[in-house]
C-alpha cells in the first residue's frame, strides 16, 4: 500500500530548483508563514488534491526522456511535513536511476523527517535568518531545527544548496549576512549558495486569499546591494 | 587540377544523394573554426538594411515591375552593388523591386496593385483578355457547395487564386551536372514516353518534358545574363553556389508559389568548400563571405501579395527553408562545417526570419552541434527542428522541409499544398443540422439539429463523424480541381525540372482547431454543456458546468480523443480518389491563419468565444495548460505522426529566466528539452526564447526591432511585419514562465 500525499501542484519544466530539468511536486502545507511567500495558497495541510507516491511517481516516469540530466524536486509548501510520503517518493525515483531533491526551510525538527532526507542527492535549504529572534520575526518561528538539519547533513555527507532570500530592511543586514556566512563556511556539505532577491509577484495570491501582505510598500533589492552580499559570500570561498 | 570526387553512380545518372554520400564529410568539432563577417559583407549589409528599412517605410512594398510579366529571362541583370557581390543575382533588375507573376490568378495581381496604389499596364490588363490564369479556371470547375464551403472558411487558404508553392526544385542538380546534362536527360526521357495508347496522362507528361526542357534553356540564358556559362558542372564553392542559386533564382522569378523552399543545400556545398580548402582555393574566410552573400540574397526573396493573404500568412513570408543536418541512412551524421557557416550567418548578419533554418534533429546528432544550436535559439529566436529519427524511416536521408512541416524526398516527390479544414467549425455544423453557425445558411449536409438542452456525447460524436466523412469528401474534390488547374495553367517548369520523370505525389490537406475541437469533446463527455439557442434555434454559444480535462497537461483522457481525431480524419481523407494518383496527407498546421479561423468561427462548447483565435497547429489553446511545458509537449508528441505525415507544428515560447539561471544552463536546458521532445516522437518545434517586455516595447518602437525574429507556427517573421492583431495573438499566447 503506498502512503498518500496532499499535492498542491506539478511543474513538469522546473528549471530553477536543483540542477538540469526537473520535475518538481509542489506539496501542501506549511509551518511557516515568511513574510515574503510567494506561495501562501499551499499553506494549509489536508488541502490539494491527494494522491498515493506510487501514482506520482508513475506520472514522473512520463518525463523520464526530459530529465535524464535533472531530475525530481519536491518543494511545497513544506514537503517534509509529508516526510513518510516524500520519503516513499524519492526511494522510487532513486531506485529508478533518478536524481532527487528537497526543497525545504528546515523547520521540521530531523528525527521527524530523516527518512526522507536520507532519500534525497541533494537538498535545497532556506536559510531565513541567521538569528533566530529575526528569524521568528520573518518566519513565525525560529531557526534550531533547521540549523540542527544542517548538522545531520554534514554528519551523513549530503549534499546542500543554501538559499537565501534577499528582502530589503528585512534581511539585508551585512553584519548578519557575514555572520551566517562564517558559520555556513564550516560545512564542506554545501555546494552552493543562492542568493534569491524578494519580488513581488506572489503578492496577488495573498490577495486571493484575503490575507494581509507586510511587504507591499518593499522593493526589490537594487543590483548593488546583491552583489555586496555575493562578495560577503566570496570572500568566505562559498561563491 | 582539383582532386576528382569519389566517383559512382551519380556520374551517370541523375542522382545527388549518391554524390553526397560518397563525398561529404562529417564533422564533430565545435563552431571554433567559424570566421565573422568579412569588410564586403559588412557594406553589402548595410546597403540592404538600408534597402529594407526604406521597404518597411513604404509601408512593405518597396516597387513594383508594373509592365513585365515576369518569367525566368524575363528581367535583366540587377545587383545590390556588383562590386561589392560574390554571389549575384536578384528576382527582377533592382533589389527589392517586386514582380508580376500573373498566372496563378490575375485577380490577386489586380488587387494586390490596388493595395499598393499601383494601376496595371494597360498591355498586360489586355493580354489577359485572352489568357486564362489558374484562379480563373478553378473558378469555371467548382460547385456551388466547394464555393459556400470556402466562403463560410471550412474550407480556407486553399491556393485556388494564388500559387500552390511547397515545391522543392533539386536545386543542386544545376550544379553538380551543369544544364546541358539535364537538357540531355530530359530529352531522352521525352524521346522514351511513347506509348501505343495516347491518353490524356501522357499527353500530358509529354507537354510538361517540352516545358521543362524549355524552362532549362531559359535559366541557361538567365546566368548568361549575369555573364556566366552554367552549361557545365560547377567546379569550385563559389560556382557551385552561384550555379544552385541561379537554379533557385529562376524558380522564385517565375512562381509566386505560397512557400518556395531551397532544400537541402548545405551537406551538398560543402563537399566543394572541403576541396577548396584542402587545396587552398578559398580560404575559411573567403568561403563564409559566400555564404552570407548567397543568404542576403535569399533574406531578399520578395513576392507581391494582397492584405487578404497577408492576413493568412502574416508577416510576408516566403518559406526559404533550408534543412540542416540529420543522420544518414549508413548511421554516419550528416553535420558538416556547412551547416554551422549557414546557421553563422544569424550571428554575422543578425537574426532574420529567412531562409527558414530548419534542422533535423536526432538524438544521435553530435553534442557540439546540438549545443550550438541551443545556444542559437537562445540567442535568436530563429530556428525551428524537426525530428530526423521520425522522418528518415518515411523519407530516407535526402529529405527536404518544403514549407514549415512538410517532408519531401528532394527532386523525387512534389505535393499538391491543400491548406486546411476549418474542424471547429465542423464541430459546430454537427451540432446545428449543417448549418453554418454565424449566418444560418445550409452549407454542409442537413441533419436533424440537436434538440436537447445539455449536449449528449455519444450524439454529438456520432453527428461529427457524418460532417467529417462529408468534408473530406468535398476537401478533396475541391483540391482535385484547383491542382488540376494549377497543372495546367500554372505549370512549376524549372521546378520540374529539376525532378525526376517518375515522382511521388501527394494530396496534401490539413486541419486547424484541433486543440478547439479536443476540448470541446472533452467539456462535452467529463463535463456538462450547455446550449445556447439564438432566436432561430441555431445553437451560437455554450454554458461549461464544471471542469474537464484539458488537451497539453498530458492526461490521456482528454490527449486520447486528440489521437483520434487524427486518426479518424485521415482515415477518411485516404478514401477518396484524388488527382494524379497522389497520395493524401495530413499536416496539423495553421501558420497565422489560426487568428482568421478564429474569427470565422463561432463560440464553441470548450468555452472559446466566437471571433476568439484558435492555438496555432497543434499548440493547446492559451493557458489552459497548467502543469508546465513539459506536459504541453507531451501531449502534442502523443498526436501520431503515422497519421500526419505532412507534419505536426508545435510552437514553444519561453521567457529567458524561466530556461534556466544563466545561458549555459538556457543552452543545455534546451538541448536537453529537445531531446526529450524528439524521443518522445515528436514532430516539430519552433523554438521562442524572448521576454514579453521585449515584444510590447516593439510594437510601440519597431523602429528600434528591425530585426527581431520570433518563430510563429512553422516559420519565422519580422516581428515588426505583423499587424496588430497578429502581435498580440503572438504576446496572448502561452509564454511558459514560472515564478
Amino acid at each position: 500500500m503506498s502512503i498518500m500525499g496532499y499535492v498542491h501542484s506539478v511543474e513538469t519544466f522546473g528549471t530553477l530548483d536543483g540542477p538540469g530539468i526537473r520535475y518538481i511536486v509542489f506539496l501542501q502545507g506549511c509551518p511557516l508563514r515568511c513574510k515574503y511567500c510567494h506561495n501562501p495558497d499551499t499553506w494549509g495541510c489536508q488541502k490539494g488534491k491527494k494522491m498515493s507516491s506510487t501514482d506520482v511517481f508513475l506520472d514522473i516516469l512520463k518525463y523520464k526522456n526530459y530529465i535524464k540530466t535533472g531530475g525530481v524536486t519536491v518543494s511545497g509548501g513544506e514537503p517534509l511535513l509529508q516526510s513518510d510520503f516524500v520519503a516513499e517518493l524519492l526511494k522510487l525515483c532513486r531506485d529508478n536511476g533518478i536524481h532527487t531533491c528537497i526543497d525545504t526551510s528546515g523547520i521540521i525538527p530531523v528525527e521527524a523527517c530523516k527518512n526522507a532526507i536520507n532519500e534525497a542527492d541533494l537538498l535545497l535549504m532556506d536559510i531565513k535568518h541567521i538569528d533566530t529572534e529575526k528569524c521568528k520575526e520573518i518566519t513565525g518561528q525560529g531557526n534550531e531545527n533547521t540549523l540542527a538539519m544542517l548538522e545531520y547533513c554534514q554528519e551523513h555527507n549530503k549534499d546542500i544548496w543554501i538559499r537565501y532570500v534577499l528582502v530589503p530592511g528585512l534581511t539585508d543586514d551585512e553584519e548578519a549576512i557575514k555572520r551566517m556566512a562564517e558559520y555556513l563556511s564550516g560545512f564542506s556539505v554545501i555546494k552552493k549558495i543562492e542568493i534569491l532577491p524578494f519580488h513581488k509577484m506572489g503578492e496577488f495570491k495573498w490577495e486571493q486569499l484575503g490575507l494581509q501582505y507586510a511587504l507591499g510598500s518593499t522593493r526589490e533589492p537594487t543590483k548593488d546591494s546583491i552583489n555586496r552580499v555575493r562578495n560577503i559570500f566570496e570572500r568566505y570561498g562559498m561563491i | 587540377m582539383s582532386r576528382i570526387f569519389e566517383q559512382g553512380k551519380w556520374n551517370t545518372e541523375i542522382d545527388v544523394r549518391d554524390f553526397i554520400q560518397k563525398n561529404y564529410t562529417p564533422y564533430d568539432g565545435d563552431e571554433s573554426f567559424l570566421k565573422g563577417p568579412t569588410e564586403k559583407t559588412l557594406k553589402l549589409w548595410e546597403k540592404v538594411s538600408l534597402l529594407m528599412e526604406k521597404e518597411r517605410k513604404c509601408g512593405g512594398v518597396l516597387d513594383i515591375d508594373t509592365k513585365t510579366i515576369s518569367t525566368i529571362s524575363a528581367h535583366q541583370a540587377g545587383y545590390i552593388d556588383k562590386e561589392l557581390e560574390t554571389i549575384v543575382g536578384i528576382q527582377t533588375d533592382q533589389p527589392l523591386k517586386r514582380a508580376i507573376m500573373p498566372f496563378g490568378g490575375i485577380r490577386m495581381v489586380h488587387s494586390s496593385l490596388k493595395a499598393y496604389e499601383r494601376e496595371m499596364d494597360p498591355v498586360m490588363d489586355h493580354v489577359f483578355k485572352y489568357r486564362k490564369t489558374h484562379n480563373d479556371g478553378v473558378f469555371d470547375a467548382y460547385t456551388d457547395e466547394m464555393k459556400k464551403a470556402r466562403h463560410t472558411g471550412i474550407i480556407t487558404g486553399l491556393p485556388d487564386s494564388y500559387g500552390r508553392g511547397r515545391i522543392i526544385g533539386d536545386y543542386r542538380r544545376v550544379a553538380l551536372y551543369g544544364v546541358d546534362f539535364l537538357i540531355q536527360k530530359k530529352k531522352e526521357a521525352k524521346k522514351n514516353y511513347v506509348f501505343d495508347i495516347m491518353d490524356s496522362t501522357v499527353i500530358r507528361q509529354r507537354e510538361e518534358l517540352s516545358e521543362q526542357i524549355r524552362a532549362l534553356e531559359e535559366l541557361k540564358q538567365m546566368a548568361a545574363s549575369y555573364g556566366f556559362d552554367i552549361s557545365k558542372p560547377a567546379n569550385d564553392t563559389k560556382e557551385a553556389i552561384q550555379w544552385l542559386y541561379f537554379g533557385y533564382l529562376a524558380a522564385i522569378k517565375e512562381q509566386n508559389g505560397a512557400a518556395m523552399s531551397l532544400g537541402r543545400v548545405s551537406n551538398f556545398l560543402d563537399i566543394y568548400s572541403q576541396r577548396d580548402l584542402a587545396e587552398g582555393r578559398y580560404s575559411e574566410e573567403e568561403i563564409q563571405e559566400m555564404v552570407d552573400h548567397f543568404v542576403m540574397k535569399l533574406r531578399m526573396v520578395r513576392f507581391l501579395r494582397t492584405p487578404a493573404y497577408d492576413e493568412l500568412f502574416s508577416g510576408d513570408p516566403t518559406w526559404v527553408t533550408e534543412s540542416l543536418a540529420g543522420i544518414g541512412l549508413d548511421g554516419r551524421h550528416m553535420v558538416t562545417k556547412m551547416a554551422y557557416r549557414f546557421l553563422h550567418t544569424l550571428t554575422n548578419l543578425g537574426p532574420a526570419p529567412e531562409p527558414n533554418m530548419t534542422v533535423l534533429w536526432s538524438v544521435r546528432l553530435p553534442e557540439n552541434f546540438k549545443r550550438y544550436c541551443s545556444k542559437l535559439s537562445v540567442q535568436t529566436s530563429s530556428i525551428q527542428y524537426e525530428n530526423d529519427d521520425l522522418m528518415r524511416e518515411k523519407f530516407g536521408d535526402d529529405y527536404g522541409i518544403a514549407c514549415c512541416v512538410s517532408a519531401m524526398r528532394i527532386g523525387k516527390q512534389m505535393q499538391f499544398f491543400g491548406a486546411r479544414a476549418n474542424l471547429a467549425k465542423a464541430l459546430l455544423y454537427a451540432i446545428n443540422g449543417g448549418k453554418d453557425e454565424i449566418n444560418g445558411e445550409q452549407v454542409g449536409p442537413i441533419t436533424e439539429p440537436i434538440t436537447s438542452e445539455y449536449l449528449d456525447y455519444d450524439e454529438v460524436v456520432k453527428r461529427f463523424d457524418f460532417v467529417l466523412e462529408w468534408l473530406s469528401k468535398l476537401y478533396i474534390n475541391t483540391l482535385n480541381i484547383i491542382h488540376f488547374m494549377h497543372d495546367k495553367y500554372c505549370y512549376e517548369r524549372i521546378q520540374m525540372a529539376l525532378h525526376d520523370e517518375e515522382i511521388l505525389r501527394t494530396s496534401a490537406c490539413g486541419i486547424a482547431g484541433l486543440s478547439v475541437v479536443v476540448d470541446s469533446l472533452s467539456a462535452i463527455k467529463y463535463a456538462k454543456v450547455k446550449a445556447i439557442r439564438n432566436e432561430n434555434g441555431l445553437i451560437t454559444d455554450f454554458e461549461i458546468e464544471g471542469d474537464f480535462p484539458k488537451y497539453g497537461n498530458n492526461d490521456s483522457l482528454v490527449d486520447d480523443i486528440a489521437v483520434d481525431l487524427v486518426k479518424g480524419f485521415m482515415n477518411k481523407l485516404s478514401k477518396h480518389k484524388t488527382y494524379r494518383n497522389s497520395k493524401p496527407t495530413m499536416s496539423i498546421l495553421t501558420i497565422t491563419s489560426n487568428v482568421v479561423y478564429g474569427k470565422k468561427t463561432g463560440s464553441t462548447p470548450d468555452g472559446r468565444k466566437y471571433g476568439e483565435p484558435f492555438a496555432p497547429g497543434a499548440n493547446p489553446m492559451h493557458k489552459r495548460d497548467t502543469k508546465g511545458c513539459i506536459a504541453s509537449m507531451a501531449s502534442v508528441a502523443k498526436l501520431p505522426f503515422d497519421y500526419s505525415e505532412d507534419g505536426i507544428s508545435y510552437t514553444f515560447s519561453i521567457v529567458p529566466g524561466a530556461l534556466g539561471k544563466g545561458e549555459e544552463e538556457r543552452v543545455q536546458n534546451l538541448y536537453s528539452l529537445m531531446d526529450g521532445f524528439f524521443s518522445d516522437e515528436g514532430h516539430h518545434i519552433n523554438v521562442n526564447v524572448i521576454n514579453k517586455e521585449v515584444l510590447l516595447d516593439a510594437m510601440d518602437h519597431p523602429e528600434k526591432y528591425p530585426q527581431l525574429t520570433i518563430r510563429v507556427s512553422g516559420y519565422a517573421v519580422n516581428f515588426i511585419k505583423l499587424t496588430r492583431e497578429q502581435q498580440m495573438d503572438v504576446i496572448n499566447r502561452t509564454f511558459h514562465e514560472r515564478i
